[in-house]
């Protein structure tokens, strides 16, 4: 379904020029969850961003294809792009603090894409937007909906996200690092969620995190990621049980174990 | 909340800019007398029951010109405040959010634009234009859109790359709806505060330009048209000078403190 070939990514804004991003691919199947891992700076997210079509194209340079639908997201033009976005690929942020609006109620920031994207009448997005709310396990819609984010905690903003990026039931859900600036009982709600979601819509999700204990869980395929190359790639078990790069098994490594811990 | 009740100046502010606003109103539908009716029996008439704040030169109501002067002069401000709120922030919407080349050319016609005194340009339009009510409205709400445009510009700016911004982003928002829908909302609060302050401005600019001559023209009356009048007389008649000077210096303080007091708010 989307196919993302020899994407390289160059940044223009410093006298000489740097690549964040070296020769990525990426195919993900329909109703698939890929995780990708990797340090701080490795370009995870850049590689993420760049499929969302959020990088902006002056200060930096996209080279190779990402392929949705038969089209090339990365050289279409704007209006082509903007069908795609929020309504066939969405995403969610890491930072559920600052990803909403300070002065739009929580109801009108989830049924933004379909204002968007459709036609709807208001009172039609307002009992989807309600529907939607339900299902992503946030309680009291009907209250919540003309409430605004400050009145929300960390973890009801990070499903409030989420709902605002399924409700146009996308097929792609780009999530980046979305459980980071959660607790760990909210984390492992938010990760439940993600799974009922793309068992029952069947929704594609691209999990990008550096946590491989939370990838280890959901993911059925994972990319690792190094210095903005791809070092290893393959299902969960086989990358985790018998890692071929040295890299690989750093990281593997590097969980945290309870029994390690000597208190 | 508590912080409502603890900001004290924008309560006084708002109530004093509330009085003023009330009279002005007044102003313009009821004055006791025609404020432009001369009484020779009357000329410079003292405080009485009938002329609560005496007669002038013409043997007009002070009182009445007053009200008739605070209405011109904050119909004025509020057309000044408006051509270049509305201005500014379009021409600061689009350079702020888009940048590059436009935003450049548009920043430096600004800059050059603020580096003259105001009162010069001011100056410059009334002469091409003729002065009149009308006219100083749009020559002063030209020259305040440069001002109104550079803090919105910092505005969309601060705003174009936050998280929620490049949220509506990706949901395929147009960048009109990014613009006006997304981010204006959340410029408000630097909005208000900004067309207070740049109300003050207009007022003391029109009684400025009418005090010289170059504003509104006679019979309209206005504080600043008033003031330079009263000057004129201000041994035989002080009360004149000093009414008129009030009036003005109550309608700034009010706004100065409204405005004070929303900036703390935020």
């Amino acid at each position: 379904m989307l196919d993302v070939i020899d994407l390289n990514i160059e940044f223009h804004d410093h006298l000489t020029p740097e690549t964040v991003v070296y020769d990525f691919d990426l195919h993900l199947e329909e109703g698939e969850i890929v995780g990708i891992v990797g340090e701080s700076g490795s370009g995870k997210s850049m590689s993420a961003l760049a499929i969302a079509g959020l990088l902006s194209r002056k200060q930096m340079k996209k080279r190779g294809q990402i392929i949705f639908d038969g089209v090339d997201l990365l050289t279409c033009s704007r209006n082509i792009l903007r069908k795609y976005q929020g309504k066939d690929i969405s995403m969610v942020f890491q930072e559920p603090m600052t990803s909403l609006n300070p002065v739009k109620k929580i109801g009108w920031q989830v049924g933004e894409s379909l204002r968007i994207h459709t036609e709807l009448k208001e009172e039609e997005i307002h009992d989807r937007v309600i529907k939607m709310m339900e299902d992503v396990e946030l309680q009291n819609p009907e209250e919540l909906y003309d409430k605004y984010p400050h009145e929300l905690s960390g973890g009801m903003r990070q499903r409030v996200m989420i709902a605002a990026a399924l409700i146009t039931e996308p097929k792609i859900l780009i999530a980046d690092e979305p459980t980071t600036a959660l607790d760990v009982t909210v984390q492992a709600q938010i990760l439940k969620l993600l799974k009922r979601i793309n068992e029952q819509r069947g929704t594609a999700i691209l999990f990008i995190s550096h946590d491989l204990s939370v990838v280890r869980k959901l993911c059925k395929r994972v990319l690792v990621m190094y210095k903005g190359r791809i070092v290893e790639s393959g299902p969960v078990n086989e990358v985790f049980n018998a890692p071929t790069q040295e890299y690989t098994r750093k990281l593997i490594k590097a969980i945290p174990r309870m029994e390690k811990l000597s208190i | 909340m508590q912080k409502f009740k603890s900001n004290q100046k924008l309560y006084i502010g708002a109530f004093i800019t509330g009085i003023m606003l009330l009279l002005a109103l007044t102003g313009t539908v009821f004055t006791p007398y025609d404020p432009n009716a001369m009484d020779t029996t009357a000329k410079f008439g003292s405080i009485s029951l009938k002329h609560i704040m005496g007669c002038d030169n013409f043997g007009r109501d002070i009182f009445s010109r007053v009200l008739a002067g605070l209405s011109t002069t904050m119909s004025v401000a509020m057309g000044t405040v408006l051509i270049g709120i509305f201005f500014g922030t379009l021409i600061g919407a689009f350079t702020g959010y888009f940048g590059g080349m436009p935003d450049e050319i548009l920043m430096r016609i600004n800059d050059a634009v603020l580096a003259f005194p105001s009162l010069l340009l001011a100056l410059v339009f009334i002469s091409i234009m003729g002065p009149g009510k009308f006219n100083v409205t749009i020559a002063l709400g030209i020259l305040f859109i440069p001002g109104f445009a550079r803090i919105m510009r910092g505005e969309f700016l601060r705003c174009k790359n936050l998280d929620y911004v490049q949220s509506a982003r990706l949901m395929g928002a147009s960048d009109l709806r990014i613009m006006f829908v997304h981010i204006l909302p959340n410029t408000l609060q630097v909005m208000l505060s900004t067309v207070a302050i740049g109300f003050n401005n207009a007022v003391l600019a029109e009684a400025g330009m009418s005090f010289l001559g170059i504003g509104v023209q006679p019979p309209d009356s206005s504080l600043g048209r008033m003031l330079s009048e009263a000057q004129t007389y201000l041994f035989i008649k002080p009360g004149y000078a000093i009414v008129t000077g009030m009036t003005i210096a109550l309608l700034i303080l009010g706004f100065a403190m409204l405005s004070e007091g929303l900036e703390k708010n935020a």
